[in-house]
Order: C-alpha cells, then sequence, then structure tokens
C-alpha cells in the first residue's frame, strides 16, 4: 500500500515550511544588514515582506489541518505535521521580530549615528547562522545539526547580557547617546528572541527526528551548561 | 473481573506450514491489547491460539504455553471449560438465526447447566445492558429472531451472549469490520466499558481502531510479534522501523 497522495501532501508541506523558512531568514538578513548599514531600503523590504510570511503561516496551517483530518497520519509522520506546525508558528515570530528590528532601525536612522561600545552585527551574524542551521537541520532531517543549534543559544544570551550591561552604562555615562543605546539595547533584545525560535525549531526537529521532547531540558540527559542532549536513536528514523 | 495472559514461546502449525513463530506476551488483565499486522501475519491464528480453537482445523497443532489467570490451556484442560472462561466474538455477527434475542443470549448458560428462569433472566438483561442493546431490543426480547436485528445489533447480540457466561477473557476478531461507523462506535465505547469487568484481545486491520480502544498495542508480521508496547508508543514512536512502515502506511 503506496500513500501517493498523502506522500504528495506530506511533500507539499515540507516545500511550504522551506519556503516560509526562506523567507523569515531573509527578513532577518535584511533587517540586521539594515542596521549594520543603516540602510532604510532593506528596513522598507522586511515591512513589506511581512504580509508573505502571514500568508504563508496561513497555507501552512490549513494544509496540515487538511492532512490530519483526512490522513490520520501516525508515527514519524505525525511527529512531523505537528512540528511543521510549531516551526511554522515560530517561523512567524522570527518574522516578527525582523519587524520589530527594522522598525527600530528605522528610527534609529533619524538620529545621529554614534559609535555605540556594542557589537549588534556579530550578535546578527550568530543569530542568522542559528536560524539558518535551524532550518538545515530540518531540511535534512539531521538532531544532530539541531542539538548544535540548541548550544549556540547560550552564547547568544550572553552577548544580550553583555549588551545590556554595556548599553546602560552607555546611558549613564553619555545621556545625550540614550536613545541610540536604547534602541541598540532593544535591538539586541530582538535579536535574543530570534535566537529562541530558533532554539524552538531545532527542539520540534529533534522531536520529529527521534520522538525525543527536550524542551525546557526535560526529557533527555543534560549535557553541559544544562543543555538538553540529543539522545541515541533506538531506530533507523524513516525520515519524510 | 478480567485475568491476565501469559504466553510463553508461542508456535503454530498448519501442517507443515509454521504460522506463528515463538510468540511471547503477557497480556494485562482488565485492558484492551490490540494486534495489528498485515493480511496473513499470524493475528487470527494467534487469537485462536487463546482459545484452543486452532487446534479444530485438521492437522494443525500449537506448541508453547498458554496460561489464561492461573488456567493452562494447553495442560489438558477441558476445552468447553477453558471457551467458557474466554468469550470470542467474530468479524461477521453469527447469532443463531431461529433462536428469539432472548434465547441467543441464554444459549450459553443453558449448555452450562443454567435451568432457574429467574436467573437466566436476570443475566440475559445484564449481558444486554452489558453489551449496550437492551434499550433497543426490550420490547421484543422473544418475538424477535437474531437475525432480524441490523448488523451492529447482531454484533453487540453476540458479545451479549459471549458475556452471558461470565468470561474472564473476551478476544474479538475484526469484530467491527463488517459494520457502518455508527455501529463501529457503538463496539468501541462497548469496548472502553467492558475491560474494566474483563481482559479484551482485539485483532483489528484499522488502526485508529486499536489507537483509539486498546492501552497495548502488538504488531505482527509473518508470523513473528515484532513489537509489543503501550499503544501511544506504538504509533507515535514505534521502537522497530518495520512498525513504523506499518503504522505509517508505507506497506502493508
Amino acid at each position: 500500500m503506496v500513500r501517493t497522495r498523502f506522500q504528495q501532501q506530506m511533500e507539499e508541506l515540507r516545500e511550504k515550511l522551506l519556503r516560509m523558512g526562506g523567507l523569515a531568514e531573509l527578513a532577518v538578513d535584511r533587517a540586521c544588514q539594515g542596521y549594520t548599514e543603516r540602510d532604510l531600503h532593506r528596513c522598507q523590504l522586511v515591512l513589506e515582506n511581512e504580509s508573505l510570511i502571514n500568508a504563508a503561516e496561513r497555507e501552512i496551517d490549513e494544509l496540515a489541518f487538511d492532512i490530519l483530518a483526512t490522513q490520520q497520519p501516525a508515527a514519524v509522520d505525525l511527529r512531523f505535521i505537528l512540528a511543521v506546525t510549531k516551526i511554522n508558528a515560530d517561523l512567524e515570530r522570527v518574522g516578527d521580530q525582523a519587524v520589530n528590528i527594522a522598525e527600530r532601525v528605522m528610527d534609529m536612522i533619524e538620529l545621529p549615528a554614534v559609535v555605540l561600545p556594542v557589537d549588534i552585527g556579530r550578535m546578527a551574524t550568530a543569530v542568522s547562522a542559528m536560524v539558518r542551521r535551524a532550518l538545515e537541520s530540518f531540511v535534512e532531517g539531521k538532531a544532530e545539526l539541531a542539538q548544535a543549534v540548541l548550544e549556540m543559544d547560550h552564547v547568544v544570551d550572553r552577548m544580550r547580557d553583555e549588551a545590556f550591561i554595556t548599553l546602560v552604562r552607555t546611558m549613564n555615562e553619555q545621556p545625550q547617546n540614550t536613545q541610540q543605546a536604547l534602541d541598540a539595547l532593544l535591538v539586541a533584545r530582538n535579536l535574543e528572541r530570534v535566537a529562541d525560535h530558533a532554539t524552538n525549531i531545532s527542539e520540534d526537529v529533534i522531536f520529529w527526528v527521534l520522538g525525543a521532547d527536550v524542551r525546557h531540558h526535560g526529557g533527555a540527559n543534560n549535557g553541559p551548561n544544562n543543555v538538553a542532549t540529543v539522545p541515541a536513536p533506538h531506530s533507523e528514523s524513516t525520515g519524510t | 473481573m478480567g485475568v491476565g495472559i501469559t504466553v510463553e514461546r508461542l508456535n503454530a502449525f498448519y501442517g507443515k506450514t509454521q504460522a506463528l513463530f515463538d510468540i511471547n506476551i503477557n497480556v494485562q488483565a482488565n485492558h484492551a491489547t490490540a494486534l495489528i499486522g498485515p493480511s496473513g501475519c499470524g493475528k487470527s491464528t494467534f487469537i485462536r491460539c487463546l482459545n484452543r480453537m486452532h487446534e479444530t482445523i485438521p492437522e494443525s497443532r500449537v506448541e508453547g504455553n498458554v496460561r489464561i489467570g492461573e488456567f493452562n490451556v494447553y495442560n489438558g484442560t477441558s476445552a468447553t471449560e477453558l471457551r467458557r472462561r474466554v468469550g470470542m466474538v467474530f468479524q461477521k455477527p453469527n447469532p443463531f438465526p431461529t433462536m428469539s434475542i432472548y434465547d441467543n443470549v441464554a444459549a450459553g448458560l443453558k449448555l452450562n447447566g443454567f435451568r432457574n428462569r429467574k436467573k437466566v433472566d436476570e443475566v440475559v438483561e445484564k449481558s444486554l445492558r452489558s453489551s449496550a442493546l437492551f434499550e433497543e431490543v426490550k420490547d421484543s426480547l422473544h418475538k424477535k429472531s437474531g437475525a432480524s436485528l441490523s448488523g451492529g445489533q447482531q454484533q453487540r447480540l453476540c458479545i451479549a451472549r459471549a458475556l452471558a457466561v461470565q468470561p474472564e477473557v473476551l478476544l474479538m476478531d475484526e469484530p467491527c469490520s463488517a459494520l457502518d461507523p455508527i455501529s463501529t462506535g457503538k463496539i468501541e465505547e462497548l469496548i472502553f466499558q467492558l475491560k474494566e469487568q474483563y481482559t479484551i484481545v482485539i485483532v483489528t486491520h484499522n488502526m485508529q481502531q486499536a489507537a483509539r480502544v486498546a492501552e497495548f498495542t502488538g504488531f505482527f508480521l509473518l508470523g513473528k510479534m515484532i513489537e509489543f508496547d503501550k499503544t501511544e508508543k506504538v504509533f507515535t514512536n514505534p521502537s522497530d522501523k518495520r512498525t513504523e512502515d506499518y503504522v505509517t502506511g508505507r506497506f502493508g
């Protein structure tokens, strides 16, 4: 019994999510470039493309709902669909964070440029890499790649904490630059949220591939730095 | 109350053809256990070994141990006594066609020597209530024959007939395969209630049915028990790739 229609629908769902991932990743990259290059045009593109991400989210949910209602998927297929719906929601939130960054940058561009003692560009590079690798782990169905993303989240958290301390100090010492420092601090917070969504996506990939729930450091062995680690697979996964 | 079933190194043969290979399983008392697998995998043969129906086929034989509670099935015990303890419901409802509804349910009791009319009346009503049929037939218990009922009602009549002799175990071999979704829903609801009092083993081709009614599921393939685990595990994250391929529809 080959469920051709079902397999086609699953492939369609996968492709739609990958397109959605591409849109969200592009939005973050554009927003970050908008920050580092004070580029109004890129920020405007992020705002304009948000509706594409929102429409993609609805399409994916509709298709997942349709498959659940008509195909009664089980095991790895069921886990795949549940993971897709959750990744879908995370990607939409990634798009929202990109919009927040873009709006913040558009405010900053109107203010005089100042040199702030914080490397938002480095943080943006790390966060973009997390999003990209989380999506790669989904494309390849590899829990090890997803696990690597979980470990990167702590690096971004530290960057956010450092940025917070540095920028608060700047506000105290250079009150004339408070607005710019505050904008940079909010961008750092938005980037850290994007990293959290990349982490969620990776956890969902692990759930799909291995059936293991590693959220909130649960259900698996905790590795160094209290990072939930991928358990050894008990059987070869068929993937989808 | 239901009792557990212990099966050890069970092998079953049709002549020289081996149908089951070294099956080991512990069925928990007062739970529903579903057996799934493609046609010809041995699941029906397996449950027919639990009440010694397999040996009714010429040239067939069974090796290994089966215990229903403390009752040893293959140790010189009476098949009649065994089948009082182990009721069975088949794919196609098989009421005695010329008997009334009442007599269908009372048949097993009479075979077992029940003669007290008042007591038989009580058991017939209780069995029909347990099979969720009493309200639908209470006014025609003696007037209508078993064969005059709908397919779903006939299957519930067969369940009532099986329950009347107070078994410990109820075997169900694809009990809903000939029924419409409404009747299927009623039988599934019934299974859910009956497992409080009986141990239920159900063979089904409908995997969603297994997922809905059973706490444990066993997957058979080519006469072997490939996997036996909690139902949610089998249907969400099975341990064996062959199980996963079957429940996801990649073969079978």
